[in-house]
């Protein structure tokens, strides 16, 4: 169970959130909205520790993942605007080297990237992929992965519809055996998710 | 694909030959890596005969200073784009979110980054050597000086890198903030050769820059993986 309490914080003198509490439990998925400079990736970026928020706790699993911090990233999967991806190597290589520095233990790329519809580029750099592919690579651990907390910053954004259908399926299986995500976008979720929770950030400029 | 909630325990020696063997891909694949620095230090080096004299003498007296001025220049091109591409795609990121602490993956880099480009400048060392005259006994010395000074120039400059990987003109900032880290081992290296041109025992000079090269080591890592830490935040 992921807890935020009392989070906030300061980019630039501006409060971009303040006092923020929320919880996300088993089987939950939580949309972050707000417009453009809001703030969203800034929050996840505080959950995730990257970021140091000026007040709050991140609590996980009843404790402060501070204090806990190699526990909370063993169970945790995050992907970025930026998403690793090294445009040198190709997509097989890509994952080889991201599946070393994270926990996993399926090591099937192949079937990975055949899911996200990578087959037969498996082995060309990713620099020679489109943006929608070089997206598609990063997404592909998506399949690999078997962390309970999914952290995802917009991950739509270059992905074409069959593959936005594609993601929500995968979400929803990850949801029913268990899983949260936490998730920035755009796109209505509320559709496809019944139990979706959601946060508005409001742009505060000007408070302090 | 399904859930794991017993975490699982990754193998911190596996992570560091993956990174180690991740730019031995990627340095294989895009040789210019490997080959500017090398040319570099091949073209300054043979610019001095040019420039200052022909002369064997003069050539014989100032040839060590002048390979190790090349080797300092040739690897502050190396240093100043080590972790910039990293920084950009943000592969740094996903490092400080893995389980497997900063330092160790960013001793694997830097071990790589050793690897891949001053064990060049090394191997055409010698021919350098030969083209300034310098007397064949001095060459082993010459070449034990790199061998250990060129590490600690790139685990100091990397340093600096990692605190201005985030500003658009971190060169100019870099090369103020490390040239003038490496003096110490600029004075120990070639006092190491004057000893050596005079068959005179140098193990003196050997013991502190294996010294500094210890201590460079030891802390590099742990100072760029902080630094990379802030610049990410």
């Amino acid at each position: 169970m992921l807890e935020v309490q009392g989070l906030t914080c300061f980019r630039q003198n501006r409060c971009l959130f303040a006092d923020l509490n929320f919880v996300l439990s088993e089987g939950q998925i939580c949309q972050i909205e707000g417009v453009n400079g809001a703030g969203k990736s800034t929050l996840l970026r505080a959950i995730l520790g990257l970021f140091r928020p000026d007040e709050g706790r991140i609590i996980w699993d009843g404790r402060s993942t501070t204090k806990q911090a190699e526990l909370f990233l063993q169970h945790l999967f995050f992907l970025g605007h930026k998403f690793a991806i090294n445009s040198d190597l190709t997509p097989w290589q890509n994952l080889e080297f991201w599946a070393a520095l994270n926990p996993t233990n399926n090591t099937d790329f192949t079937a990975a990237l055949s899911k996200v519809g990578l087959t037969g580029l498996e082995h060309i750099p990713c620099h020679s992929l489109s943006a929608g592919q070089h997206r598609r690579v990063a997404l592909a651990r998506l399949w690999l992965t078997n962390t309970k907390l999914w952290i995802l910053d917009e991950p739509f954004t270059a992905i074409d519809k069959s593959g936005v259908q594609l993601l929500q399926q995968r979400f929803n299986t990850h949801l029913q055996s268990g899983g949260m995500i936490l998730i920035t976008s755009h796109q209505d979720l509320s559709k496809e998710f019944n139990q979706l929770i959601k946060i508005k950030l409001n742009n505060n400029i000007g408070q302090i | 694909m399904n859930i794991n909630n017993r975490p699982i325990q990754l193998s911190y020696w596996l992570a560091f030959k993956s990174i180690f063997m991740r730019e031995l891909k990627l340095a294989w694949q895009k040789p210019t890596q490997i080959i500017q620095p090398m040319v570099f230090f091949l073209i300054v080096v043979t610019l001095f005969p040019l420039g200052i004299s022909p002369s064997p003498k003069i050539l014989q007296m100032i040839g060590p200073g002048v390979i190790w001025i090349a080797a300092i220049l040739a690897i502050m091109l190396v240093v100043e784009r080590l972790f910039r591409q990293d920084y950009q795609e943000g592969t740094i990121e996903a490092w400080l979110l893995s389980t497997v602490p900063m330092s160790l993956l960013v001793g694997a880099k830097l071990l790589a980054g050793w690897f891949i480009s001053c064990s060049v400048l090394l191997l055409i060392t010698p021919i350098l050597a030969l083209l300034m005259n310098i007397e064949a006994h001095v060459i082993p010395a010459l070449m034990l000086s790199l061998l250990i000074g060129t590490p600690i120039l790139l685990f100091v400059g990397a340093i600096g890198n990692a605190l201005t990987v985030s500003l658009n003109q971190g060169g100019v900032l870099l090369s103020l903030l490390v040239l003038p880290l490496y003096i110490p081992v600029l004075i120990f290296s070639t006092s190491l050769i004057e000893a050596a041109t005079l068959n005179m025992d140098y193990s003196g000079q050997l013991a502190i820059l294996v010294s500094m090269l210890l201590v460079s080591c030891f802390f590099a890592p742990v100072a760029i993986a902080a630094a990379l830490k802030n610049t990410v935040n």
